[in-house]
């Protein structure tokens, strides 16, 4: 029986032998690692081959991840984004809380074919690290994180979710001591412990085979979704919007729409305090191409190679890279790319818990600021699918402080005109 | 103007003639300052030093250890550009002599554009460049100018190196090749171990080029080790991490000649 969930790429156009999509991807990586990356390619592409793999995956996405993810109607959300339909592929509602765990679960099950006792990760919202701490507790597999102080404060409760799990989570202080600075600290524990360690990757960035080889462990978000809102509202949407940093959930829900033509694939990079001031992680805005962790790609950086430090309030987003399939799909004209700031994002996750009673995660947020600006340009017959890529119970915290949700006096970042242009919204109480 | 590729051959011959190992030192341009840092590479050589490489700090230096790191970043707050490196490379040429190569990651060349670095490079009087993040495969452009321009490709090989790729490896490199003596990044070890030689053989089946080892070296007892099985001894971290700890940049100056006499004394020992 062909397996339900895990669906690589049917097409296999790209990326080339050499792990190219175009003129993005590749394998710039130390002499040190070549023999442990071409094992995973190896590996990756036995697995594929064997049904045996392809059940056991797809149990686990069955039994232990809850798939498929519902795709939810948010028609109070809606009403804001000028009246079009918008449906939410609900990511958010995966075990561990977002779509991160369709790729762990894959590469954890390569791990032990491989015959690897231990992993890493990077993470940056925590997302992916409390995903493959959860596959490495499941699979009884030592555990290694790599966090950016800076997340590590913003996203507490993923911390704290990953040391119960058994993890070891260390606190990367170089650099801007973010996602980019976690990735590289994994790289150097990579080097030297590759005999035995597997590194988790957790976007579709990296060397070969990582870019397509994470795709096609999220290719079932876009599948489920294509199937879903064709039964639900009898046609393909005008346009599947999601967030974009590394880019792993975008891909996963734009890989299978690509071959629609008639499927605007729109992702939403993080501006942070918009584009124009600096402050920003809008790589494919305003970056341009270079190689960072292992492949070619677009990239924040200055005229002289240096990788400039990335800002955002989303801590998954907060990323100067962005995997090589996006750069592809951008520069084909296949992929739109648009930048979303941290106020936009946050009235937007306002916003949706407000009328759904969905709490979104603040890069999902990005997505959903896109769908109501898409949504507005389309008009009353628009149809939009949203990834809700993970939940926004990490990001209450930051979210308090932005508004002023606490008793204690802690005062709202959101300036009081920011928050009058959304007091319309049924049910706020200020 | 060409580049020194034949003066980096000749010295390496040189000291293989005088039946002992080359002694390679590494420091980062602008560390402590751009002065300060052509300061630092003349007292490597001052002290012995054969061959100086000269580090283009990098925002991301995944290779790199702590201490290699604290350097690149005390150098990029500092404002160091390419322009600087250039420099160091010319004066610390024009002062002695003797061969100084650049060792950077890729990104910036590619950036920068390889027949304005590689041009440039050979105008400053540089022998060569050391890429430990370019593979092979994806470095067909940069040969071809770094060949125009009379500078050496050192390609990085480690103890995961598999015979065939060590081949393919050394083919395509010139200069010497740069043998990681183990899997990690930079940084001094308490002890080099025996995966280098294994590798400095396995590579040395392969090739004609001199193969010099790096990583982990940090005293003239190691050097002397290394000295053993290799046409050339790489020092780093050593040196940086002694002039991150000297009291002002004069001690620092001190510490970097002493300690590049000592380990030239290593490897005219061969333990």
């Amino acid at each position: 029986m062909p397996s339900e969930f895990f669906i690589p790429d049917p097409d296999g156009q790209v990326p080339s032998a050499e792990g190219y999509f175009g003129a993005f991807g590749g394998k710039f990586i130390p002499e040190a690692l070549v023999a442990a990356v071409d094992e995973v390619a190896v590996e990756y592409d036995k697995a594929k081959a064997d049904p045996e793999f392809a059940r056991e995956l797809d149990d686990l996405l069955v039994h232990y991840t809850g798939r498929p993810s519902s795709l939810t109607e948010v028609p109070r959300f809606a009403e804001h984004a000028g009246g079009a339909r918008i449906f939410l592929k609900r990511e958010d509602l995966n075990h561990t809380g977002s779509h991160k765990i369709n790729n762990v679960l894959g590469q954890a099950l390569l791990t032990r074919r491989m015959g690897k006792t231990r992993v890493i990760a990077e993470t940056g919202a925590g997302q992916h690290g409390v995903a493959t701490a959860t596959a490495c507790a499941l699979f009884g597999l030592e555990c290694t994180i790599y966090m950016g102080e800076i997340d590590t404060q913003r996203q507490a409760l993923n911390v704290a979710r990953m040391r119960m799990l058994g993890a070891e989570v260390i606190a990367v202080k170089s650099g801007s001591r973010t996602l980019k600075d976690a990735i590289n600290e994994a790289f150097r524990d990579w080097v030297a412990n590759v005999d035995h360690t597997h590194y988790l990757f957790g976007t579709v960035a990296g060397p070969h085979p990582f870019p397509a080889m994470v795709r096609d462990f999220h290719r079932v978000i876009g599948v489920e979704a294509r199937r879903q809102i064709l039964e639900r509202a009898g046609r393909l949407p005008d346009a599947a919007i999601a967030c974009v940093g590394g880019g792993s959930n975008a891909i996963g829900l734009f890989h299978a729409f690509i071959p629609d033509a008639d499927v605007r694939l729109i992702g939403c990079e993080p501006a942070g305090h918009g584009v124009e001031t600096g402050e920003h992680a809008a790589t494919l805005t305003a970056g341009e191409p270079g190689i960072l962790h292992g492949s070619r790609s677009y990239v924040l950086q200055d005229e002289e190679g240096q990788i400039t430090e990335p800002y955002s309030i989303s801590a998954g987003l907060d990323y100067p890279g962005i995997g090589p399939e996006h750069s592809y799909l951008k520069d084909s004209g296949r992929g739109e790319y648009r930048a979303v700031t941290d106020d936009a994002a946050m009235q937007a996750l306002r916003l949706l818990s407000r009328t759904e009673g969905i709490i979104p995660a603040i890069e999902s947020a990005h997505a959903l600021a896109g769908a109501l600006e898409v949504g507005k340009e389309l008009g009353k017959d628009g149809l939009i699918v949203v990834n809700l890529s993970g939940r926004g119970d990490k990001d209450m915290d930051t979210a308090a402080r932005y508004f002023g949700l606490y008793d204690n006096g802690v005062d709202a970042v959101v300036a009081a005109d920011a928050d009058s242009e959304n007091a319309e919204i049924e049910g706020d109480a200020k | 103007m060409s580049g020194n590729i034949r003066l980096l051959s000749d010295t390496l011959a040189g000291a293989k003639a005088e039946g002992r190992s080359a002694l390679i030192a590494y420091l980062p341009a602008g560390f402590p300052t751009v002065d300060g840092g052509i300061a630092a590479v003349k007292a490597a050589f001052d002290g012995g030093a054969d061959v100086v490489e000269v580090g283009l700090p990098h925002s991301d230096p995944v290779l790199d250890g702590p201490v290699i790191q604290t350097a690149d970043d005390i150098a990029l707050r500092g404002g160091v550009r390419i322009a600087d490196v250039m420099r160091t490379v010319r004066e610390a040429f024009e002062a002695t002599g003797k061969p100084v190569l650049v060792m950077t990651y890729w990104n910036p060349i590619d950036r920068y554009g390889v027949e304005r670095f590689t041009a440039e490079l050979a105008e400053a009087g540089g022998a060569g460049c050391i890429l430990p993040d370019l593979p092979v495969q994806e470095s067909a452009l940069w040969r071809e100018h770094a060949e125009k321009h009379g500078l050496a490709t050192v390609f990085v090989v480690a103890p995961s190196s598999k015979d065939a790729r060590l081949a393919e490896i050394t083919a395509a490199g010139s200069g010497f090749v740069y043998a990681a003596s183990l899997m990690g990044v930079t940084g001094t070890r308490e002890s080099v171990g025996n995966q280098a030689q294994d590798l400095v053989a396995r590579t040395k089946a392969t090739t004609e080029l001199p193969v010099c080892v790096g990583l982990g070296v940090s005293n003239a007892e190691q050097a002397a080790e290394v000295a053993g099985f290799a046409d050339g001894v790489i020092v780093g971290s050593a040196f940086v991490k002694r002039m991150l700890d000297a009291p002002d940049e004069a001690a620092g100056l001190e510490a970097v000649r002493d300690l590049a006499a000592d380990l030239a004394k290593g490897v005219r020992t061969r333990a």
